[in-house]
């Protein structure tokens, strides 16, 4: 660690990692709703465990992003951070919001949390992934303003890279167009094409950003590549990803209302969205092929690797099955859309945070350059554990989905949903024990931090 | 990559990709604005239907409903529920009025929610809204 107020970090990383294991017991939990109906019901709902698992997801990948910028910023600016202060009080804000919130979905009844924190003065609430109270949005965008001030500020009295250029107009797109989630027309065909200019230009635009940069970080510090060759290709990557991202938008706008020439602009341009994950997973590859230095990190260098592969198996491939308007049709609304979304949320932005914080943890806990060789192989074991459970769970679900594709949408007779969902059952029993395996690997991994040992040495190479 | 392809050519496609497309979006967005009164169904957007909404989101019906294919995939699909249910909003409100409380033994059930007759009625309204919009034909067949 070069700067001193780098540290602030750490508390953004251990909340992140706190928040994951709680999205993944409530995971669990919905699993087992999805095939013992009445689990835990009416006391935790579906509905709720859903908030909270999406919510909990969401929240603690922002930690995770505002931990990576705290922590890269100051090192690739060459100085100290603008605020260290600010990033602290900020920190608990965010902690102390995010968990009111969660404290609200599962205390008190939907409408009741609606009530007491005044939808009805501004209504944003009841959205897919934006359940927030309108109160706890406002919130977040008060975080995210402050931290980009403190982020931009430390960029301009510094270095300026590529690598702080892109993962600040990621950061400031992320902030921008979370403001579409205040705005929710009656008209329902006009609040879900906006609801798409948060949800879509996040996950599949502006977060590639913040993705790529992380990734490019990384990779310079455990391959030791020339930086130029480095920027080069986080140049490409991130305008590949806005290229085809932003038309690709249109791949939702299918059957929302919208005109039908959007089936044919989603398609073509959301069927070349593989393209800039499949240039990161070539990226990661090679430079670590070239790479100049032995680090003792391997860990990083995995969840680096992993991340590129993962990504673009669960954005680019699983995404393109189901991406073609004349498919999409069939699929829109079914377990393949869910099989796709966690693969592609694991890959691109669970294990990308898991990178860095793999990474800068160390340091930050006063180490030169990494763990020992045991808590290294711990970690590695978790690695492998939660992706192969990730392959799984996607597997399980994509079988799910094919078939209730088949029995009540493509059959000559078609079955209503739940009888559907019945003899799909035991699809959803075997993701429910990938889940379990997933949740086994976690805790490996929160594990891995309290194994000490000596510090593996930093190996040049010959 | 070869010499030939220089980082400030890598970077003008970022910036000049990046906001042609966003250009391009906002044009898009403004030509789906003007195609939208042949299709949104909005002349049966009354006050009630309105109050529909509302109470669909207050409620968080989309945690377990998918609505139009999107939200999420525990429950039935609702986009065409009005039709699903022979075109009758009382058949809706009386699925919605029988829900037990405690939920079935061992299966999902749907809360039971206490709505008022007015409340009902607007829900109902708001599914009868949906299911008039114009979706490409979606969802495939009846059961959505």
């Amino acid at each position: 660690m070069k700067y001193e107020s780098q540290s602030v970090a750490k508390l953004y990383f251990i909340a992140a990692i706190g928040l994951f294991v709680g999205q993944i017991v409530f995971g669990l939990i919905m699993g087992l709703q999805y095939v013992i109906g009445d689990f835990m019901f009416p006391e935790i709902p579906f509905n709720v465990a859903r908030m909270v698992h999406t919510n909990l997801l969401i929240v603690w990948l922002l930690f995770g992003f505002m931990g990576a910028a705290y922590y890269l910023v100051p090192e690739e600016a060459e100085t100290e951070l603008h605020s260290p202060m600010l990033a602290k009080l900020m920190f608990w804000v965010f902690l102390v919001a995010g968990a009111l919130t969660i404290l609200g979905y599962l205390l008190v009844p939907y409408a009741t949390l609606a009530e007491m924190t005044g939808n009805h003065l501004l209504p944003t609430m009841g959205r897919e992934f934006l359940e927030q109270p309108t109160i706890t949005k406002i919130g977040i965008v008060i975080v995210a303003l402050t931290f980009l001030y403190n982020i931009a500020f430390t960029v301009l009295k510094g270095r300026k890279t590529v690598i702080t250029l892109i993962l600040l107009l990621g950061l400031a797109g992320l902030a921008i167009f979370f403001l579409f989630s205040f705005y929710n027309p009656d008209n329902l065909v006009k609040d879900k094409y906006y609801w798409w200019f948060v949800v879509h230009l996040w996950v599949e635009g502006v977060w590639e950003l913040i993705m790529a940069s992380i990734l490019a970080f990384v990779l310079i510090k455990t391959t030791g590549v020339d930086r130029e060759i480095i920027e080069k290709w986080l140049y490409i990557i991130v305008a590949m990803a806005l290229i085809t991202g932003l038309i690709g938008t249109g791949h939702h706008f299918f059957w929302i209302g919208a005109p039908e020439y959007w089936l044919w602009w989603g398609s073509i341009f959301s069927a070349l969205e593989p393209i800039p994950f499949f240039m990161m997973t070539v990226f990661a590859f090679n430079m670590v092929n070239k790479r100049r230095i032995n680090h003792p990190n391997q860990p990083a260098v995995l969840w680096a690797l992993g991340t590129a592969v993962m990504a673009f198996l669960g954005a680019g491939v699983w995404g393109f099955m189901h991406t073609l308007a004349p498919v999409n049709y069939y699929t829109h609304g079914t377990q393949i859309t869910a099989a796709h979304g966690h693969m592609a949320f694991y890959g691109a932005y669970v294990m990308i945070v898991l990178a860095i914080i793999s990474y800068a943890m160390p340091m930050m806990r006063g180490r030169k350059a990494c763990n020992s060789a045991a808590s290294q192989i711990v970690e590695m074991w978790s690695f492998w554990l939660m992706t192969i459970a990730m392959v799984f769970i996607t597997l399980f679900l994509t079988g799910a989905g094919i078939l209730q594709v088949w029995l009540q949408r493509f059959s000559d007779e078609p079955m209503s949903f739940m009888v559907v969902q019945d003899k799909i059952e035991l699809f959803y029993w075997m993701r429910e024990g990938a889940g379990v395996v997933f949740l086994i690997g976690l805790l490996l991994y929160v594990y891995s931090f309290f194994v000490g040992g000596e510090e593996r040495t930093v190996e040049k190479k010959v | 990559m070869s010499e030939v392809f220089t980082k400030s050519m890598a970077r003008n496609i970022f910036y000049g990709g990046s906001v042609f497309f966003f250009l391009l979006l906002i044009a898009l967005t403004y030509q789906t604005h003007e195609a939208w009164p042949e299709r949104d169904n909005h002349e049966n957007l009354t006050d009630q239907v309105r109050h529909g909404k509302e109470l669909w989101e207050n409620n968080n019906c989309v945690g377990c409903h998918s609505l139009l294919g999107e939200g999420a995939y525990f429950a039935p699909e609702l986009g065409n529920v009005y039709q699903r249910y022979g075109n009758s909003t009382d058949a809706i409100k009386a699925f919605i009025m029988s829900r037990p409380k405690d939920g079935i033994e061992g299966r999902r059930s749907m809360p039971q929610f206490n709505f008022n007759d007015e409340e009902l009625e607007a829900i109902a309204q708001f599914l009868k809204y949906v299911s008039g919009i114009n979706t490409n034909d979606w969802p495939p067949n009846i059961q959505g």
